[in-house]
């Protein structure tokens, strides 16, 4: 499909002709060649965002949001005007809260087990991982949904819990295991030693020391959870979640709070990231 | 294997107290994998065993399904769809070529230029994670309609005609399953290039190899598994993904995921459906099975983690 290929390459490319003039000037161009392709691909990948921002602030009338009609307030004020999209965040921070809470669990041990132990059938449990993550989004969903189906449980709420705990833990146990696996385990046998039982060992000792780990598995498999379009289609029955009702807006139109709450949930998501990072960074010091 | 030993980093001889390793101590890393394994158990491998015994059922959904083994299920759904299949494969090999086109340039800017800056550069560039993977695609849509801000100003330019439409087309579909997975893409490749020794680049100048010939014989050899970790990451769900087809595409742009969502909800064919969903899972797992065995699964897999 060659044409496609042309035609998809419309991303903006720095036209620099050649300039063989002086023998400088390549050296020149690669010097900000590099930078500015970077960029442009940043300024590309950040473009929705910015419209997103931007609409939310259009002054609509009616239910289109595509022109611009001024600058208001109006949406921010009016947020959780429509009840249909409100309930629909509300179920997906309750999703995302619960199913992070039993993944990371899960998770956790199953990485603690991978990245400490040398066990039989650990090679099984690493490939029954692998094969969670590499599977394709639509493979597991469908495939949940044939099990509802053929058992004959209704869909709903609790389905898509189980789904999203189902696709978040590998993640969670594979940050985990990264690291488990460079901890010093001297750390445990000198509490051991001093007298810990497990438990104490597990809480005081072990538990600490991988929270980096933990808390960003968690971090991940919220993300994951909140932004999942593809399985929770299949597994929601009646329940609308956030990504479901702007699918489905999306052939209807937008309502202008939809950008609002997608820009509270961007600027929510980048302070927790930027805080964390500078948190991380005094710890260092 | 003597099970439950303590696997320390740098594996020592294992000296490591036999005391201990009594049975209770050898059932630990057992207990830990436990519940984990059940959940998936339950909620992966038990539904894709079901979906297989789907797959071979007859029937409607009026007098239920039942089974009888009739596997031509399989031939039959290949026939019908094999064209949003190859399309599928198709558009997950273009938009993963153009990941690696656009992405290695970033990858490699902030790697080896980024300086002091990298880690805000690479923030930058997972900014799109903190928006919903639907909003964003929906703001193309949003952006390319045929009224929205980008037509209507090239029209106004005479840069376009009035026939010119971006959605609905293989072009919209693409580009935007390129902008989606893109970070995915980078972020491997940055990691593989961040590994570096820029003591090899001084070698290879030593060597009077030119700036182009290092980046071609040292760099990126070297960069080789980051780009193996990220066709992993993006080709799998592009292939696989309906969301992108459905807001940005048209009818000439089905994708197999559409395909597999009507079948379910609409025709309500279950086995066709799951028929389709298992010949999709067995391409690509198949391809990527044997991809992480040329490669490694573990590498791979700390690749994706990383």
């Amino acid at each position: 499909m060659a044409s496609v290929t042309s035609q998809v390459l419309r991303a903006p490319e720095p036209t620099e002709p050649a300039k063989p003039k002086r023998r400088s000037a390549r050296r020149v161009s690669g010097r900000w060649l590099l930078p500015a392709w970077g960029w442009l691909v940043i300024a590309w990948l950040c473009a929705p965002i910015i419209v997103m921002i931007v609409f939310g602030f259009n002054n609509t009338t009616g239910k289109f949001n595509i022109r611009w009609q001024g600058f208001t307030l109006r949406n921010y004020r009016n947020v959780f005007g429509i009840d249909g999209l409100t309930n629909a965040l509300e179920n997906s921070l309750g999703i995302a809260a619960i199913s992070t809470v039993l993944a990371t669990i899960l998770g956790t041990f199953l990485g603690m087990a991978l990245g400490r132990y040398r066990f039989r059938g650990s090679g099984s449990v690493t490939l029954l991982l692998f094969a969670n993550i590499a599977a394709p989004e639509v493979v597991l969903g469908a495939a949940m949904l044939s099990m509802f189906l053929t058992l004959g449980v209704p869909r709903g709420y609790l389905t898509i819990v189980l789904a999203h705990v189902m696709f978040s833990l590998a993640y969670v146990a594979v940050t985990v295991r990264a690291r488990m696996v460079g901890l010093d385990p001297s750390m445990e046998e000198a509490a051991r030693d001093l007298g810990a039982g497990p438990v104490t060992t597990f809480f005081k000792v072990t538990l600490p020391i991988i929270m980096p780990g933990v808390l960003a598995g968690a971090l991940l498999a919220f993300a994951l959870s909140i932004d999942d379009y593809i399985i929770t289609s299949f597994n929601s029955g009646n329940t609308v979640t956030f990504p479901l009702y702007v699918f489905g807006a999306s052939r209807t139109g937008v309502p202008p709070q939809v950008n609002v709450m997608g820009t509270l949930i961007f600027m929510f998501g980048v302070l927790v990231a930027i805080f964390g990072a500078l948190s991380s960074r005094r710890k260092r010091v | 294997m003597t099970a439950a030993t303590i696997a320390p980093p740098t594996a020592p001889p294992a000296t490591g107290k036999p005391r201990r390793a009594g049975w209770a101590a050898k059932l630990v890393p057992y207990w830990l994998v436990l519940p984990g394994w059940l959940w998936l158990a339950v909620f992966f491998i038990v539904p894709t065993v079901i979906m297989l015994s789907v797959s071979t059922m007859t029937g409607d959904i009026e007098a239920g399904f039942k089974q009888t083994f009739h596997w031509s299920t399989y031939t039959d759904a290949w026939s019908t769809y094999s064209v949003q299949f190859i399309r599928s494969l198709e558009y997950g090999a273009i938009a993963t070529l153009l990941c690696i086109l656009i992405g290695y340039p970033v990858a490699y800017w902030i790697a080896f230029r980024g300086g002091a800056h990298k880690s805000s550069l690479l923030f930058l560039l997972l900014l799109p994670f903190f928006v919903s993977f639907v909003i964003r695609t929906q703001s193309w849509n949003f952006m390319l309609s045929d009224n929205g801000m980008v037509l209507s100003r090239l029209r106004g330019w005479g840069v376009v005609s009035s026939h010119f439409h971006i959605l609905q087309s293989s072009t919209a579909v693409v580009g935007g399953l390129t902008y989606n997975f893109l970070p995915f893409m980078v972020l491997p490749i940055y990691v593989a290039l961040e590994r570096v020794d820029p003591a090899l680049l001084e070698a290879s100048a030593d060597l009077y190899a030119s700036k182009f010939t290092a980046l071609r014989k040292v760099v990126f050899p070297l960069s080789l598994p980051g780009v193996f970790a990220g066709v992993l990451l993006t080709f799998v769900p592009v292939a696989a993904d309906y969301v992108n087809s459905s807001i940005l595409g048209g009818p000439k742009t089905t994708m197999i995921g559409n395909i597999i969502q009507t079948q379910y909800f609409t025709n309500l064919n279950y086995p066709v459906a799951a028929a389709l969903s298992f010949i999709l899972m067995a391409i690509l797992l198949v391809g990527v099975f044997l991809y992480a065995r040329l490669l490694g699964t573990d590498d791979v897999l700390d690749a994706a983690a990383a």
